[in-house]
């Protein structure tokens, strides 16, 4: 065996754990659960049948499903963006202050370092109406009314919405942050001196520059807030997603088919369908911002 | 020199297990319950005692987390993972039993008679499946209202008189509201919390209250979509409607509002008196339910200890022996003590009757139903959201008490067929 040989089959064996435990945890469930989603399996039930896409005509129309499929499509769409128009402002910004730099790029990734867990319920209680929430507080020491927050229907979704942002703002700053620092100065300079404006600048240099970092992190943010679980099931009453399931993305609804009503197949089923969501959703990123970011080159 | 100490001590222990083990061969059986600090410490305390008394029977108590407790139950019993007694919710009895994880218990040690005799009248109805018993409590837990007794003063109320009908409650809990400049509640008169004991007392006390039984007799069909359900539901929201006198998730629910002192009457049950106890600056009383239309009415449920399907032999032996221990006056007396939960055995309960609190308590499983529920988080919810979507969207109450009727029958109709 050449010296090259002997190096790539050390790297095999490296290569060969981490593929073992993508078998084995990953691909493996997954398979399973493809097959599952086709029986009636359920943890309470002794024996199984095969029944078909019965369970996938059984989640798309149960309008609790169809429900948390409208939030979850509205976290991503509404989430996702927001937290990429922001971070990339914030590190702009970072990028240009010269004091403080450090203390500022903390403050940015200390939400992200925190555990969603704690996260969620310091804002749960912050979020409360009078006369506990911090929020409310302000607002009526202001003399302006009290927001309902958690407990409205129709500001639930987007309050939890709100934490969720806040805590990504930190992870897509600091990588704007690394991204904006790889883009070489003397582009930048050499425009200058040919009299572009500072927009024309951003524009036309450090956007397109960015361009391949913009493209993970749409990526990463959608299918980071596709999946949204954690916050709706510590700030929503009982973990239930309400009121009036407003709040419940599709992971939770999984969540509580497989484990509080332990219809293993139907839960099966719906996290195909998600599944499925993500990948179209990512390929279409994939598509239409690879080729903006290629013809850019 | 310590650690050849601790070696030695171990060696020798090992040892002595060992000869005991060879002389007895001992049968272990595992027992199961959620964790909840009391408990778990005095079970521990009743295995010492009753391995004491059984010295061939060994029982490892495991305890999990009460929001992940169905699931391993419902995970790990198929997978023949799980214990050998098990602690259950009444509530959880029919999936439990349908799904065979929970074996009948023999007849000749937990007899119909047995159970007549040694219960409340409601516990047997709620573990009969099919003529046959399947589950054994230690302690019963039903509702009452408590109040807190300083706000009473404040609001120019007698802090010894609680309110006795369903109108002095609405009365009472007006005048213990109170609101902010913007018109804020920022005292509940009355907890409004249906995810709690809220649904509970609707379903088995208020609709009864105001002549509808919530269900028929077989438990099986829904009977409160009536104009008398309506009047009941109606009752419910205007509290929180049109009095404001308090809302769901108000503090964030029931339990730390009346604990923060932010809430001067809520229904909760006998659970919550050990924690309410230990408030030190706390002053609070505690009362049967308020009555309607001269019907008294209360909601029981319990904890209860069954054998899961599959155990047999010595260790079926064993796990009767024990289940019969957990049943015995001694440990129903233990129980009271250490845990604060009433004694399902009536006698052992009367013996307890100077006691106020538990005076209190004792009335109100004289006349409380049980609910046979098949899905219990399921039928929660639809309670909870029945409120919301009145209080929230505007909804007329008799449309969603309708609906939500409808869907509680779909429960059982798929749970039954």
């Amino acid at each position: 065996m050449t010296l090259a040989k002997k190096k790539a089959m050390t790297a095999y064996v490296f290569l060969a754990f981490p593929l073992v435990f993508f078998i084995g945890v990953r691909f493996g469930p997954m398979l399973y659960a493809m097959i599952r989603s086709l029986t009636d399996w359920s943890l309470l039930r002794k024996t199984n049948h095969f029944i078909g896409l019965e369970n996938f005509k059984a989640v798309l129309t149960d309008p609790v499903f169809l429900k948390a499929l409208g939030n979850t499509m509205r976290y991503a769409l509404v989430g996702a963006p927001i937290v990429i128009a922001m971070s990339l402002g914030i590190a702009l910004l970072l990028n240009r202050i010269i004091h403080a730099r450090g203390l500022f790029r903390l403050i940015y990734i200390l939400p992200y370092i925190t555990p969603m867990v704690a996260v969620s319920w310091v804002w749960r209680w912050m979020y409360q109406t009078p006369p506990m929430g911090i929020l409310n507080a302000l607002f009526s020491a202001l003399g302006l009314p009290a927001v309902e927050f958690l407990i409205s229907p129709d500001q639930a979704l987007y309050s939890i919405l709100a934490v969720n942002i806040w805590v990504e703002l930190g992870y897509c700053t600091t990588v704007f942050l690394a991204g904006i620092q790889t883009i070489p100065m003397d582009c930048v300079e050499a425009a200058k001196i040919d009299g572009a404006s500072e927009f024309q600048i951003f524009v036309k240099i450090i956007l397109p520059l960015l361009m391949p970092i913009t493209l993970f992190l749409m990526i990463m943010q959608g299918i980071q807030f596709l999946r949204i679980f954690t916050p709706i099931y510590n700030m929503s009453a009982q973990a239930m997603g309400g009121p009036l399931d407003s709040t419940k993305s599709a992971a939770l609804y999984i969540y509580q088919m497989a484990f509080s009503k332990f219809e293993m197949g139907k839960a099966s089923a719906a996290s195909l369908v998600l599944f499925a969501i993500i990948m179209v959703v990512t390929l279409l990123q994939l598509k239409i911002f690879d080729k903006k970011a290629n013809n850019q080159e | 020199m310590k650690r050849f100490k601790a070696i030695g001590l171990a060696l020798t222990a090992t040892m002595l297990l060992a000869a005991q083990a060879i002389s007895a061969a001992p049968v272990t059986i595992t027992y199961w319950q959620y964790f909840y600090q009391s408990k778990v410490d005095l079970m521990n305390d009743l295995i010492k005692q009753f391995e004491a008394k059984n010295p061939g029977i060994k029982v490892d108590q495991v305890t999990f987390p009460y929001e992940s407790y169905n699931q391993k139950v419902a995970a790990s019993i198929p997978a023949g993972e799980g214990p050998d007694v098990i602690n259950l919710y009444s509530g959880w009895l029919p999936m439990y039993v349908k799904a065979e994880y929970i074996q009948p218990l023999p007849k000749s040690s937990f007899g119909s008679s047995d159970m007549k005799a040694g219960f409340y009248s409601f516990v047997s109805p709620a573990v009969n499946f099919g003529g046959k018993l399947y589950s054994a409590p230690t302690a019963v837990r039903t509702l009452a209202l408590i109040w807190n007794k300083k706000l009473f003063k404040e609001a120019g109320l007698d802090p010894e008189k609680p309110p006795r009908t369903l109108d002095e409650l609405a009365d009472y809990a007006r005048k213990l509201s109170k609101f902010d400049a913007q018109g804020n509640l920022i005292q509940a008169g009355l907890t409004m919390q249906p995810n709690g004991q809220g649904h509970n007392w609707i379903r088995d006390v208020l609709f009864r209250q105001f002549g509808a039984a919530p269900y028929d007799a077989t438990g099986r069909k829904v009977t409160y979509a009536t104009p008398q359900g309506i009047a009941a539901m109606q009752w419910y929201m205007d509290r929180i409607v049109k009095d404001k006198v308090g809302y769901p998730n108000f503090m964030t629910d029931d339990v730390t509002a009346f604990k923060a002192q932010k809430a001067a009457m809520t229904i909760d049950g006998s659970f919550r008196v050990a924690t309410l106890k230990a408030m030190k600056d706390l002053e609070w009383g505690i009362a049967e339910l308020p009555t309607h239309n001269g019907v008294k009415s209360n909601f029981a449920s319990f904890w209860t200890n069954s054998i899961v399907s599959g155990v047999k032999g010595k260790q079926l032996d064993a796990s009767v022996k024990f289940l019969q221990f957990l049943t015995s006056p001694e440990v129903m007396e233990q129980w009271l003590a250490k845990v604060g939960e009433l004694p399902a055995n009536p006698k052992i309960a009367d013996a307890h009757k100077d006691d106020p609190i538990i005076n209190v308590f004792m009335k109100g499983l004289e006349y409380a139903h049980v609910t046979a529920f098949v899905d219990e988080a399921g039928q929660r919810n639809l309670f909870v959201d029945m409120v919301d979507e009145i209080n929230l969207k505007g909804a007329k109450v008799e449309d969603v008490l309708k609906r939500t009727a409808a869907a509680e029958q779909k429960i059982f109709d798929d749970f039954w067929k």
